[in-house]
């Protein structure tokens, strides 16, 4: 990596006034696709600014919303007794991450706020219709996402906490990469009383988006059988050595009927 | 006192282990010298250019560089390029094209990671920092990854003087008989298939530390290799040109190797030449980018292969074409791998009696190929073994009947096959046998109908192989083009108290030498398996050697360690005949006691080590004192392991994945010392297989940049992608060396490759595949599902 100046600031207003102040500067999370860019120089930062003391961490589960501190790590997300039992899909999600190495240090902050088009977060940030909360203000899930590595979020914002509403049903299934783990195609799938959103993350070139014939279809009759005829196009598809476009337009179907049955279970 | 038995056949746990894994081995990258600057290699990011200029200014003036050398200080110092140890000869006599290998870019850059400068500094970090000063000018050419854009006509040409980028065309066996028995065929059956390009991957990157002590002049390279002599051999006698006295190598713990670290690589020379330029020690380490860029990888050939078969399917002649990928430049053994490696081992297990191979090797704009576990003998087996199931569909027969019809008798050994090699023992028919009884082969189709109800395709894959290793008599690898002897050495040190130290020229990097030769040892000479230490991977301290691959450390390392215990035992009997007067014809030796035969007079091996230590009373005019022997073992011929692996598969029909179920290996890999070791080596081996039949791929673009350059690309096997592997062996013995030994190393990536595929081809089989290139990913399967689509059952 590159040298740069480390400062771990013991409040919120401290954290954002260093990150405002110094130009090139970034946010440390969990450090855990943060680290690997700055060992490899892709990123060359003047001042790295520690999240860890500021008291970001936390679990607070309703009988209607769970809501997670954004330095929470996906291990503790995992193992949380209280989110499965109310939204079981979220802490199996976080199971599926990385390894345990990596699940005891990233962050669920840090993975919504990097919006890696394959990570795994972003689908049920948008399938559940969160809400991230920030040291400024509240955005919507909608509003969060703006193509792969980009978000709402303005030089210097930093998430506080992620909330998501208790769905009826909820499952998220995902294809990993051959090599990375990373999702190639991930599918977070909530049924509300109001319908259906799928969320389908690792297989688009703009990042997660909603599946909206799949909502359409399964608000219509949530069941595995609703969506066996509708083709997902595969234009606009990631296509790589792991996988073609058309190969992960099928994933999509499969993943997401997968998704269906195991929410339905 | 009841002893527990660590002898031969005792599966004693490794005593290596509690280093390696409380943290405190002590590899390359471990030791730091004192004043020691570090060096950071500046690679090509160009698949092929011309360097129009290098401008160093800026990277010197940076804060803290020592130095930055390129081509200039190399050609003015006059060093040598990087020698290849093995010279191949074309069909029509004329010797293979050996481009120079610069140690650092010359004129032009030929790979990706091709080295161009290097930057020494006080510190990494700062080293690093410079290195991104250098200011490089280049002029692109166009680059070439395949080896059929090679030799492509009008292809770009990689090296001057190298016409077609052909580096040798060459052939073995007799093409005549093989075409008249192919004109008289009742039918013949023809497959082509690629096997696919790896990256080695030792959990250890590669990493050196160069030394000099200018009182001495004498030069250090601490290097993470597999032959530390060999290294000592080719840098200084031709890249460096400095005389063995000079220098020493050390090769300490090792973490991997898998052939990769058998060569001798730019980098060991760059750090050794510039420690004595800058009169400090230098040190480099490769991080895992730079290794997937820089070591040699794996495999890479394109093959045709046809059978000819009479109308009762038995096999007349086979004919083979391989194109072999070279890379940018000839590596140590590269030229060896798919011609005496892997053409010479086409017979297999068959009796086949006529066989032609043509191998054309070819250069490329990719990194340097050479042998990677198993060496050719990968290739041809995969080559066969597929072949086999092809045969078997195409002319209905059974394939595990067409096998065993064709097989190598167990009473034809010793068994001359029509390429070169004499295979001294073994008997396919029973390790087929056991292997099919291991695995329930009859019991598949109940399995596979069962797997069918839940939706899911299952299919079964055997392959039966034999492969050469032990490599090998010097006189005959010379005569076939080996630049060296293979040879092994072993000294034997007796301590006057009885306990022994062994000196081996072979090389641990992960084997467990030190516990199986250890027990070698204390089987031998009838003491302590405690009492035994291995000492390796110093060219001080061991007289010399070739080092370890090929399998060869216990063929032919353990066989010049019986050699030089004959010494021992030789001559202690001679102190124990005057110890208890008695004549040397009477002693008898046997469980570490030297006794006179018919009576009950005896002295342990450790009170005629002390006798020899302490000559009060000792032959002293027949004799020397001291009890140590070295001994140099140049072995017969190559030894033949051989076996049968069988791998159960189901795939998911909606996504293409395969999971690999069961795997069964029964392997003949001679007398085991240490079954635990040996099971441990034919599950890793395994294990590399299947990451080689479905998951591994170095994937090089048409531009011949590497797309899998890292672990978010190549995908490594994972514990959880693999099986519970079973492993059994059935013994036949080798013929020719005193431990009856064969190696057992490299068999586990030798025989799974096919036997997966076969596996996944059978539970695709209706779906009309007949062969499947590997890796067999989920994507490639979707497309054959997805393309021969028939209706989803389960649906």
């Amino acid at each position: 990596m590159y040298d740069f100046a480390y400062e771990k600031p013991s409040s919120l207003a401290d954290a954002v006034a260093s990150l405002k102040a110094n130009l090139d500067s970034k946010a440390l999370a969990g450090g855990q696709t943060f680290i690997p860019v700055l060992k490899q120089r892709l990123n060359k930062p003047s001042v790295v600014v520690d999240l860890a003391k500021l008291n970001l961490k936390g679990i607070t589960v309703t009988p209607t919303t769970v809501t997670i501190g954004a330095m929470t790590t996906h291990g503790e997300i995992a193992l949380s007794a209280d989110i499965q039992k109310t939204l079981p899909a979220l802490a199996h999600m976080a199971s599926m991450i990385g390894d345990w190495q990596v699940r005891h240090r990233g962050t669920m902050g840090g993975s919504l706020a990097n919006n890696d088009p394959s990570a795994c977060y972003p689908s049920a940030l948008l399938a559940l219709d969160g809400t991230i909360t920030t040291d400024r203000r509240t955005i919507k899930a909608e509003d969060f996402f703006q193509g792969m590595f980009t978000t709402a979020l303005e030089d210097g914002e930093l998430i506080t906490s992620v909330s998501f509403p208790v769905p009826e049903k909820a499952a998220y299934t995902k294809f990993r990469n051959p090599a990375s783990r990373y999702a190639m195609v991930g599918v977070f799938v909530a049924k509300f009383a109001a319908g259906v959103r799928v969320a389908i993350t690792g297989a688009s070139q703009s990042g997660v988006f909603r599946h909206t014939a799949f909502e359409h279809a399964l608000s219509a009759h949530f069941a595995a059988d609703a969506i066996k005829d509708i083709v997902t196009p595969a234009n606009g598809l990631n296509s790589d050595i792991h996988a073609s476009a058309p190969y992960r337009a099928h994933l999509i179907g499969v993943m997401t009927k997968r998704a269906v049955i195991e929410a339905l279970s | 006192m009841n002893a527990v038995f660590e002898g031969i056949g005792a599966s004693v746990r490794r005593k290596e282990d509690l280093r390696f894994i409380s943290g405190r081995g002590n590899y390359t990258d471990d030791i730091n010298r004192p004043n020691q600057a570090h060096a950071i290699i500046k690679r090509s990011d160009r698949p092929h250019a011309r360097i129009i200029s290098i401008d160093t200014a800026a990277a010197r003036a940076a804060a803290g560089v020592v130095a930055v050398f390129t081509h200039v200080e190399i050609e003015a110092d006059a060093l040598g390029g990087v020698p290849c140890g093995w010279q191949i000869h074309s069909k029509d006599g004329t010797p293979m094209a050996e481009p120079m290998h610069p140690i650092l870019a010359s004129g032009k850059v030929r790979h990706v990671g091709d080295p161009i400068a290097v930057v020494i500094a006080e510190t990494r970090q700062q080293a690093r920092d410079a290195a991104e000063l250098l200011e490089i000018e280049f002029e692109d050419l166009p680059a070439i990854a395949s080896v059929r854009d090679a030799i492509r006509p009008g292809a770009s040409q990689i090296h001057d003087g190298v016409a077609d980028n052909t580096c040798f065309d060459w052939h073995i066996g007799d093409k005549a008989i093989v075409d008249a028995a192919f004109a008289r065929a009742h039918r013949t059956v023809k497959l082509d298939l690629t096997n696919n390009r790896l990256v080695p991957n030792a959990m250890e990157p590669r990493a050196a530390i160069g030394e000099f002590d200018a009182m001495s002049q004498d030069y250090t390279l601490y290097t993470t290799s597999q032959n530390p002599h060999v290294i000592r051999l080719l840098m200084g006698a031709f890249v460096l040109h400095l005389p063995e006295h000079r220098l020493r190598v050390v090769a300490p713990d090792v973490g991997g190797g898998f052939g990769s670290k058998i060569y001798h690589y730019a980098e060991e020379a760059i750090v050794t030449w510039s420690a004595g330029k800058l009169k400090r020690p230098v040190k480099w380490t490769c991080d895992r980018t730079e290794a997937f860029l820089s070591d040699a990888h794996g495999r890479d050939h394109d093959s045709t292969a046809e059978m000819a078969l009479d109308a009762q399917g038995n096999f007349l002649a086979l004919r083979v074409a391989t194109i072999a990928n070279m890379g940018a430049y000839l590596s140590t053994f590269a030229p060896a791998v798919p011609t005496y490696l892997s053409a010479t081992l086409l017979a297999g297990v068959y009796k086949t009696p006529a066989i032609y191979a043509e191998v054309r090797a070819v250069f490329t704009n990719t990194v340097p190929v050479d042998a990677y576990r198993g060496a050719g003998r990968p290739e041809s087996t995969f080559l066969l073994e597929r072949l086999m199931d092809v045969i078997a569909a195409e002319i209905g027969m059974d394939r595990i009947a067409l096998r065993r019809q064709n097989f190598i008798p167990a009473d034809a050994f010793p068994y001359q096959t029509p390429v070169a090699l004499q295979y001294d023992s073994g008997d396919y028919q029973t390790t087929l046998t056991s292997a099919l009884k291991a695995a329930d082969w009859d019991g598949f189709p109940a399995r596979r109908a069962k797997a069918a109800a839940r939706g899911r395709l299952r299919g079964i894959g055997c392959s039966t192989y034999v492969e050469a290793c032990g490599i090998a008599p010097s006189k005959l690898v010379g005569q076939l083009g080996a630049r060296a002897g293979l040879f092994e050495v072993a000294q034997v040190r007796v301590h006057p108290t009885g306990s022994v130290t062994v000196f081996t020229g072979t090389h641990s990097h992960g084997q467990g030498h030190e516990t199986t030769f250890a027990q070698l040892i204390a089987d031998q000479l009838g003491v302590a398996f405690k009492d035994v230490d291995v000492v390796h991977g110093d060219t001080n301290k061991i007289p010399f050697g070739m080092g370890t691959y090929g399998s060869r450390s216990l063929a032919v390392g353990g066989a010049a360690m019986v050699k030089a215990m004959d010494k021992i035992i030789a001559k202690g009997k001679k102190i124990a005949a005057h110890l208890m007067e008695a004549s040397v014809e009477d002693i008898e030796f046997a469980a570490g006691k030297f006794s006179v035969a018919g009576t009950d007079k005896v002295k342990t091996i450790a009170e005629i080590s002390l006798a020899a230590y302490v000559p009060h009373n000792y032959p002293i005019d027949e004799i020397e004192p001291g009890l140590e022997e070295t001994a140099f073992y140049d072995p017969q011929n190559f030894t033949f392991p051989g076996g049968c692996h069988i791998c159960e598969v189901e795939i998911d029909r909606e996504t293409g994945h395969v999971e690999v179920i069961n795997f069964t290996a029964v392997d003949d890999v001679g007398r085991v010392i240490n079954p635990m070791i040996v099971e441990g080596q034919i599950q890793g081996g395994v294990a590399q297989g299947i990451g080689q039949a479905l998951l591994e791929h170095a994937v090089y673009d048409s531009e011949a940049q590497l797309v899998s350059a890292s672990f978010m690309d190549y995908q490594m096997p994972r514990a959880g992608d693999l099986p519970n592997i079973s492993v059994g062996t059935e013994t036949t013995l080798c013929t020719h060396n005193p431990l009856g030994v064969k190696g057992c190393g490299e068999v586990g990536a030798i025989g799974s490759p096919p036997a997966v595929i076969n596996a996944v081809v059978d539970a695709l089989r209706d779906y009309g595949v007949r062969h499947i290139d590997m890796p067999a990913s989920p994507q490639k399967i979707w497309a054959i599902i997805n393309a021969n689509a028939l209706p989803l059952a389960a649906e």
